[in-house]
């Protein structure tokens, strides 16, 4: 399944060497992290070494080698964001949910990044879960937004 | 869709859309960018127009999603034409009423109205606030006017009309030489002539060129090219499609970060719209000129910003610079000829073609010319996008058009520049704002960012947050950035814990002098900028971190504490209920008190008391 999406990409691409990392990129966006063997998989179909290919997904920071939790809580650690308060809410968070930056909590429910900025820097600080933003965030507010997604569904 | 073949073609394209429209016709423009969609214009809209079609509407209001404003803080932005009625915050609750009585009757919502937060003024109109008063839209007049999805829009507001001038009444010479004498120059942080620059790769002896448009925007807390990118792609595009000809080059990239997944779509859409109305792709406008644009998405590295890493990054490797000379303009992408610059440089381009560089060179100071985008955010009052012409002052910029600092604090610094940058302190308020000011004040132009602080930012905590950022993000080749950087970030992290010694102020100032003289790319040389600034004129904050353990503005946690100032709490009991630590006492209506032995300094108290009887100690 995983490997024929694989197969298309790389066809969308014409296997072109240079499109490597957009091609990780859309594959990344399958699982939202990218396994080893899609890693050795892609070595094998573009004909290009594996070390190149691991260079570039430690080196550029969108990639996640290990998988994500179903939540991605991504704040801003932008100027703006920074002078508003970002490192306070991001301790709320992390005591919250008990986990550092970087991290997945137990049950996979929630994974937890900063970003560099988001581009909607008049709104900050600005966090974002998966698709929703949300602007002007200070610790008092972290429970209230968090807790819907805690009890969202399995889907 | 006929395709255009000449200029006669695209008068008469323009003719016939204009004809279709009129202008007393009702139109909203509403924000669908970024900042906007963050708060939901999106289900705004749809609201809008469910609203219009039961009201029997349909047809009679034209909705327009536009792209932003640049008062994104007030978003979901809509503004009323031809009336100019300017609504803030519009929610989907509001739609009713905005429809029953501003479309139906034509009388205004007041409390969707923008109210001054200073002198409690209301503002109707769109082009009476303060924000966009003393601005100068050129670069960004179509952003949030036209919806950038549709080229028609685009070319009905003179698009493409630089192009068509340019390729059929000027030679690649001759547009060179009008870019070069337009004194623009390169919007992305050096400001290199950007003539000069295209001068040298025109005369580059190669069958083969590139062009590339940086729209990486990597400086943190910056935004205006995201804004231009979503609000106006085509602007972009005819930018580089002129570049391309006045150069020689066959194939551009555009440059995007990650980040921005909106700029991505409205640019992809705007070079197959191009494409189709043959203004890119095989013989553009019958002139046997053939240029195609590919995009890039960056994968979040702040040095692929860097001209040769972001080259390198197209390639398909992991972006690390590499030394220059040879400059990009001899040996660039696949070691080819090749121009980058930056969007909004690009953007320049079709109004000065189509104005004039006479035009264009009297806008601005002697040494910066044109009109340059702020983002103007961080404690000031309005925040958001500002257009203005090079040497305005800082203190106009942040006091008549931002209107000061929030909740009547104090102003302390301006940052501009990014991490390249430095901060700038109120003595400095008066000066103009050009390339060559700022670099003598410490700092730089930088792409635009301008953040304004107050008395609760900390000067040693903004120095070490700019390390700490590079820190993470330098690609470690060169040895200068890679252990100076790490040196520098371990003195300024002792410094704010608390741990700071006699000797650091020196040892900051020492290593920055040597990362400047020997990083090898602009990321290590520009490092120590932030430090060494705000060593510069707020040494007195380096000193009471260092030697009276304490940080004033409340931001490095060893070295204050959170008290309640009995005089002004009035005993609401907020902090005591918000508190996460229970470390706060006292009865109802009577003052409260807080146990610094159990207080975590998490901040929610002080954010939420209304009386502001919180403070630092
Ligand atoms: C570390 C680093 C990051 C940079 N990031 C950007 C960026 O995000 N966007 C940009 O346009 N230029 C960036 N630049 C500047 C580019 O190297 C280059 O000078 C610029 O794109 C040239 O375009 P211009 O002449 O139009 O300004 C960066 C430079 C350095 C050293
Ligand atoms: S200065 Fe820093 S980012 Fe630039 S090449 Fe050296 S190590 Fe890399
Ligand atoms: S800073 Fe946080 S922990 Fe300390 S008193 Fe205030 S609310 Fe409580
Ligand atoms: S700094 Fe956070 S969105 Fe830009
Ligand atoms: S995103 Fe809507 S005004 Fe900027």
């Amino acid at each position: 399944m995983v490997f024929e999406k694989i197969d298309r990409i790389l066809e969308e691409h014409e296997y072109k060497h240079s499109a490597v990392i957009s091609i990780m990129q859309d594959v990344q966006g399958i699982e939202n992290y990218l396994p080893e063997d899609t890693l050795r998989y892609i070595s094998e179909k573009l004909e290009l070494n594996l070390t190149r290919i691991f260079d570039i997904a430690t080196f550029y920071k969108t990639f996640s080698l290990t998988p994500r939790g179903r939540h991605t809580i991504r704040v801003c650690s932008g100027t703006a964001c920074h002078l508003g308060g970002a490192v306070k809410n991001l301790e709320q968070i992390q005591r919250t949910i008990n986990i550092q930056e970087g991290e997945t909590t137990d049950d996979r429910m929630f994974s937890l990044e900063t970003v560099n900025c988001l581009g909607a820097c008049a709104l900050a600080p600005v966090m974002v879960i998966d698709e929703d933003y949300y602007d002007a965030v200070n610790p008092g507010k972290i429970e209230k937004i968090l807790s819907p997604y805690r009890l969202e569904p399995e889907v | 869709m006929k395709q255009i073949k000449t200029i006669s073609d695209l008068e008469d394209l323009r003719k016939s859309i204009l004809k279709q429209r009129d202008p007393e016709k009702i139109t909203i423009r509403m924000c669908l960018s970024t900042g906007c969609r963050a708060k939901k214009s999106i289900k705004v809209i749809s609201a809008l127009e469910d609203e219009l079609n039961n009201q029997g509407f349909q047809g009679k209001v034209e909705i327009k999603r536009t792209g932003c404003h640049g008062f994104c803080e007030m978003g979901p932005i809509m503004v009323i034409e031809p009336a100019n009625i300017f609504y803030r915050q519009v929610t989907s609750g509001d739609i009713a009423d905005i429809v029953s009585e501003t479309i139906l009757k034509g009388n205004i919502v007041k409390r969707l109205l923008w109210k001054d937060a200073g002198t409690k003024e209301y503002t109707k109109t769109e082009r009476e606030l303060p924000l966009y008063k003393k601005q100068k839209k050129h670069l960004s007049y179509n952003s949030g006017k036209i919806d950038p999805t549709d080229i028609e829009d685009y070319i009905a507001a003179d698009g493409y009309s630089a192009l068509c001038k340019a390729l059929s009444a000027m030679t690649p010479a001759e547009i060179v030489e009008t870019v070069a004498a337009s004194g623009l120059r390169g919007r992305g942080g050096g400001g290199f002539p950007t003539g000069l620059k295209w001068r040298i790769c025109s005369t580059a002896p190669s069958d083969i060129k590139y062009i590339i448009a940086n729209g990486d925007e990597g400086d943190p807390g910056a935004f205006m090219d995201r804004s231009l990118m979503e609000g106006d792609p085509h602007r972009i595009i005819e930018g580089m499609i002129i570049a391309a000809f006045a150069i020689g080059a066959g194939q551009g990239f555009l440059y995007v970060r990650e980040e921005y997944p909106i700029a991505i779509e409205h640019l992809s859409l705007a070079i197959q719209k191009a494409k189709e109305y043959g203004l890119l792709g095989n013989n553009i406008l019958g002139k046997g000129f053939d240029f195609n644009i590919a995009i890039n998405k960056g994968a979040g590295a702040f040095v692929c910003g860097e001209e040769t890493a972001l080259i390198i990054s197209i390639e398909g490797k992991s972006g690390t610079p590499r030394s220059r000379p040879p400059y990009p303009a001899f040996e660039g992408l696949w070691e080819k000829p090749t121009i980058i610059n930056n969007v909004e440089t690009l953007g320049n381009i079709p109004q000065i073609i189509l104005k004039g560089a006479d035009w264009y060179s009297n806008i601005g100071t002697s040494t910066s010319k044109g009109t340059k985008i702020f983002s103007l955010v961080g404690k000031v009052r309005n925040t958001g996008l500002v257009e203005v012409e090079m040497g305005m002052t800082l203190r106009e910029i942040i006091f008549d058009i931002g209107g000061g600092i929030r909740k009547n604090r104090q102003f302390k610094a301006v940052q501009t520049g990014g991490p390249s940058g430095g901060c700038i302190p109120i003595s400095k308020i008066d000066m103009p704002v050009d390339y060559d000011s700022l670099r003598e004040a410490g700092a730089i132009m930088g792409s635009g960012g301008m953040i304004v602080m107050d008395e609760t930012s900390c000067m040693v905590d903004i120095a070490r947050y700019f390390l700490n950022f590079l820190l993470f993000e330098s690609c470690g080749k060169c040895v200068p950035c890679r252990e100076g950087l790490k040196q520098m970030h371990h003195i300024l992290t002792n410094i704010c814990e608390g741990n700071g010694e006699k000797g650091d102020i020196k040892a900051l100032t020492e290593l920055g002098h040597f990362m400047i003289s020997t990083s090898l790319c602009g990321l290590g040389a520009t490092a120590p900028n932030p430090v060494l600034s705000t060593l510069r004129y707020f040494h007195d904050e380096y000193v009471a971190h260092i030697y009276d353990k304490k940080c004033l503005a409340g931001v490095c946690k060893n070295l204050f504490e959170y008290m309640i100032d009995e005089t002004l709490c009035n005993g609401c009991t907020l902090c005591k209920i918000r508190c996460p630590e229970k470390a706060i006492s006292g009865e109802k209506k009577k003052p409260h008190r807080i146990d610094t032995a159990k207080c975590i300094k998490c901040g929610i108290c002080y954010n939420s008391c209304k009386k502001q009887a919180v403070i630092v100690i």
